[in-house]
């Protein structure tokens, strides 16, 4: 059974509802009237692809990639591995991830951010990446730092790398955010604290994985994506075209 | 107690936070010359097939102040409604393309092709339009919408159809302001809300 069928309706339990009010920004950026749900179709269900020929040799490894391999990084060496797979479990190959980070001094390197922590001159922070048949995926960073946003008094961030994904189909794109296990910053994170239900919140943080560290180079944290799935019985309403 | 569904859970979605641009735009975010080939810059290629457009506009939010920092995503078909991977797709056109809110004005610009009207689930035809996918600071998932055109024939577009309050259907339809010139505002919240979807 290929993948004909529709996608699986988004469950919108599963993700942060747009209006927060400890999350200061989403009081004037949310939706107040209902979304229109409709079943999928070849809008939705198609999506861009990217080949392998357009990434460099260094694209998911950033403690090199910003110098072209010249300097190494400053801040502590992790490799961050996992698997995107499905809502029907099963493995996303040959899909695209982006993902992108402050240093280990908690700034990015982006026109807008001024925090004092300095920019590390050997640090990007954005890597890419595809999925390898099984939906695997590997990338070679630091541990970015924490800081401070505005938002209420004192708000921090608790040390996070963004991820991107497409899937193999728009309607699959989705943006999160990957925390690590043990960081105290997570419970005070009005930002994680939009995901209502603990168990999809617990999803985003990644274990210490010392099974996958390298003895005297890098520690590991394992992070597994699952993206939606499409419905496969053999009694859909086939798209001409697809 | 009945037998497991062992379906899994999508990842929750979080928000792509102000510094979106690093990962997806880097040459936006000052950083030009980080990757060897940037992707989704343009979503046609010279050569593609069909009339060339430029779509402008704004992200306003609930308080009419156009965003600085969104990024927008767009996907569509070809001027033939064949999307790039599909048997006859116009091989110019790859149909995705990544633009961003101008940091000055707020206000942002899409170059592509019209695209052709594609075929409904269950019959029939939805009239040309261009998905788009929104993320800012402050959007815990990114926001889905689609752009349609004024000048098009938009009666029989099944999603279209979907939309109780007539006079929301506007909010979708890009107006033509000159050959080839379009202008399409989102609004997130508030008068004139723009009509998100969940597909």
């Amino acid at each position: 059974m290929t993948d004909l069928g529709p996608l699986i309706p988004r469950n919108r339990e599963a993700h942060p509802p747009a209006y927060d009010p400890a999350y200061k920004t989403t009081v004037s950026r949310s939706p107040n009237l209902p979304l229109l749900s409709m079943e999928s179709g070849l809008s939705e269900e198609t999506g861009p692809t990217f080949g392998h020929n357009k990434l460099g040799a260094l694209d998911n490894n950033l403690i090199l990639n910003w110098t072209k391999g010249a300097a190494p990084a400053v801040g502590e060496r992790i490799l961050m591995h996992g698997r995107v797979l499905d809502e029907n479990g099963r493995a996303v190959p040959n899909t695209l991830i982006e993902i992108w980070q402050a240093n280990a001094g908690g700034r990015y390197r982006h026109k807008k951010d001024g925090y004092l922590a300095p920019l590390d001159p050997n640090f990007g922070g954005c890597g890419r990446t595809i999925t390898d048949e099984n939906g695997g995926y590997q990338f070679l960073t630091v541990r970015p730092g924490a800081y401070p946003w505005p938002n209420r008094g004192n708000d921090w961030r608790p040390m996070h790398i963004h991820i991107s994904v497409y899937g193999h189909s728009f309607g699959q794109r989705l943006i999160t955010q990957m925390y690590f296990e043990g960081d105290p910053l997570i419970n005070l994170c009005p930002i994680a604290a939009t995901i209502k239900n603990r168990s999809q919140l617990d999803r985003l943080v990644a274990p210490l994985d010392m099974s996958a560290s390298r003895p005297l180079d890098f520690l590991a944290y394992k992070f597994d994506i699952v993206l939606r799935g499409r419905r496969q019985t053999m009694f859909e309403n086939k798209l001409e075209g697809m | 107690m009945v037998q497991k569904l062992d379906y899994l859970v999508e990842t929750a979605s979080q928000t792509a936070g102000p510094y979106v641009h690093i990962g997806l735009m880097p040459t936006y975010a000052g950083n030009a010359g980080y990757y060897d080939e940037e992707i989704a810059t343009s979503p046609i290629a010279d050569g593609a097939k069909g009339e060339v457009i430029e779509i402008v506009g704004s992200v306003f939010d609930g308080t009419g102040w156009a965003l600085r920092d969104a990024l927008l995503e767009s996907w569509q078909p070809d001027a033939a409604g064949k999307f790039a991977g599909q048997e006859g797709a116009d091989p110019a056109v790859t149909g995705h393309c990544r633009f961003a809110a101008d940091a000055d004005s707020g206000e942002f610009t899409l170059r592509t092709v019209k695209p052709g009207q594609v075929p409904a689930r269950g019959g029939g035809f939805s009239a040309p339009h261009i998905s788009l996918w929104i993320c800012a600071r402050g959007i815990n998932i990114g926001l889905q919408t689609r752009i349609y055109f004024e000048d098009e024939d938009n009666s029989t577009d099944p999603l279209l159809a979907r939309i109780e309050q007539r006079p929301r259907v506007d909010t979708l339809i890009a107006k033509k302001t000159a050959d080839g010139k379009y202008r399409f505002d989102i609004r997130l919240q508030g008068e004139g809300e723009t009509v998100f979807l969940d597909i």
